[in-house]
């Protein structure tokens, strides 16, 4: 198949994640290569009497001062303190405010502060509700918070797409870089509602594991045995340039942000068009966008987040996008569970660590594969892989499709 | 709880400081009677109703809005909080 024109490619400078294997991206580069887990089972009283009782949680413990923890939801803290890395790791680039932009992207926004300030009001009234309530609960509250920290004044951005949310927020930055609107954009996706409230509510809809004996072994993408997601929280930052600006700085670049597709299923708000066309499109049209041919993509970091239809639906996506082609796939949820508006960026920082480092992790918890998945699932241990192309896929309720392209 | 009337100035000043290292993590030697919230402290609106909530928690007080507005610096707020204007 021959590509299409490539439009211009934008630099990677700057990665921070926040996720269940630890403080930062060594952790979870770490985590990923060696197979760990971040799930639990949750046993605090709160969370007795839930039918699904396990996530993937992060420790925030000194991460941030005592007024920045009063006065920003989970949801923003966890986004701070995975931008902060983002932006030193990038160097703290010099860049004119009015040319530095931010889009973060929450699935959810701040549900703890909604919750807990309900019991507030029930308990003591509306004049013990706190006055920053509103810009806590906010869904822009992460993208905000963020583009507070670093003065950014070319615009902030927060896209809300579900389970798609962090990935949708890149591809938004990638057209705020080529349309000249910013320089620099910080961009990537933040969530915090690990609650017995949205516990319960994905319970009801039969969408979480029930693997309470193994938490280690609940999030199992593509395995026989699947049972559902693991909720996660967490972010993922990723500091975006025009290759002009990376250059001009002599900016170190981890990688490249080649290419984005966004489709939407039109199909059922929950459940994932069976066949996938949703999907395929929006993975055909991320090739386009970068310029690449299906048989170019060298891994891919599959959405699959251990549902019983919804890996089967994306397995599906891939042959129709992909032909005969059949690139090593892996899947962070595995390891993170699923962090629903995170993941998606998480995931990309996980796409270029494994473009850049040439080793694509496997998937854990992969004892026995499903046969209607055919696909190239990396099991058992990593595998060292040098390739120049990634895809990454994220999928919302609501029907958002959206892949996007990285280069070496 | 210390009752607002019977305390001194010196415990009401020590009690507010208390509040706003809480509230806002101010230290404590800039909380002097001639501080201003918003110029010498950076207390914002938002935080500022923090304080008052924690204060009336603290004294059993009840401090209005309307007094609020007239809560400049530190010292207003010794002076309306000792005073027994607010109930």
């Amino acid at each position: 198949m021959t590509a299409a024109p490539a439009r211009e490619a934008v630099a990677i400078t700057g990665l921070g994640v926040l996720t269940p294997l630890g403080p930062d991206v060594a952790a979870f580069s770490e985590g990923l290569l060696t197979g760990r887990s971040g799930v639990r089972l949750l046993d605090e009283p709160e969370f007795a009497d839930l039918p699904a009782r396990l996530a993937a949680t992060v420790d925030l413990t000194d991460r941030l001062e005592r007024v920045e923890a009063r006065t920003l939801d989970r949801v923003q803290q966890v986004a701070l303190v995975a931008a902060r890395e983002a932006w030193a790791d990038a160097g703290a680039p010099e860049v004119e405010p009015e040319r530095l932009a931010v889009v973060v992207g929450s699935g959810i926004g701040g549900a703890l502060t909604i919750l807990g300030q309900d019991a507030v009001l029930r308990e003591k009234g509306p004049r013990r509700v706190s006055p920053h309530l509103v810009p806590m609960l906010m869904p822009n509250g992460p993208a905000a918070t963020v583009g507070l920290e670093i003065g950014a004044r070319g615009g902030v951005h927060c896209p809300v797409s579900a389970c798609a949310s962090g990935a949708e927020a890149l591809a938004v930055a990638l057209d705020i870089l080529r349309s000249g609107r910013a320089d620099v954009v910080v961009a990537g996706g933040a969530e915090a509602c690990v609650h017995p409230l949205p516990l319960a509510g994905f319970a009801q809809m039969r969408a979480l594991s029930t693997r309470h004996d193994e938490p280690e072994a609940a999030s199992r993408p593509y395995d026989k045995g699947r049972d559902g997601f693991v909720l996660g929280e967490g972010a993922g930052i990723l500091v975006l340039e025009t290759e002009a600006h990376a250059a001009a700085r002599g900016a170190r670049v981890h990688g490249r942000l080649a290419g984005a597709g966004l489709a939407s299923d039109a199909h059922h708000v929950t459940a994932p068009d069976p066949s996938g066309a949703g999907a395929a499109r929006s993975i055909a049209l991320a090739l386009r966008d970068a310029g690449l041919t299906p048989e170019q993509v060298g891994h891919i970091n599959a959405h699959a987040t251990s549902t019983p239809l919804g890996d089967l639906a994306e397995a599906r996506a891939f042959a129709t996008a992909l032909g005969s082609h059949r690139p090593p796939v892996t899947a962070t949820k595995s390891n993170t569970g699923h962090l629903l508006g995170a993941a998606g960026a998480v995931e990309a920082v996980a796409a270029v660590l494994a473009l850049r480092d040439g080793v694509v992790p496997a998937i854990r918890n992969l004892d026995d594969l499903d046969d209607e998945a055919d696909v190239d699932a990396v099991r058992t241990v990593a595998r060292q892989h040098p390739h120049d192309v990634a895809l990454s896929t994220s999928f919302g309720f609501g029907g958002h499709d959206v892949s996007l392209v990285l280069t070496r | 709880m210390t009752d607002a009337a019977t305390a001194t100035r010196s415990e009401l000043l020590s009690g507010l400081a208390e509040v706003l290292a809480e509230v806002a993590g101010t230290p404590t030697e800039k909380v002097v009677p001639e501080a201003a919230f918003d110029a010498d402290l950076d207390i914002d609106s938002l935080t500022m109703v923090e304080v008052v909530v924690a204060c009336e928690e603290r004294w059993d007080v009840r401090i209005p809005d309307e007094a609020l507005e007239g809560m400049k610096t530190v010292g207003d707020a010794l002076d309306f909080i000792g005073s027994g204007a607010a109930t």
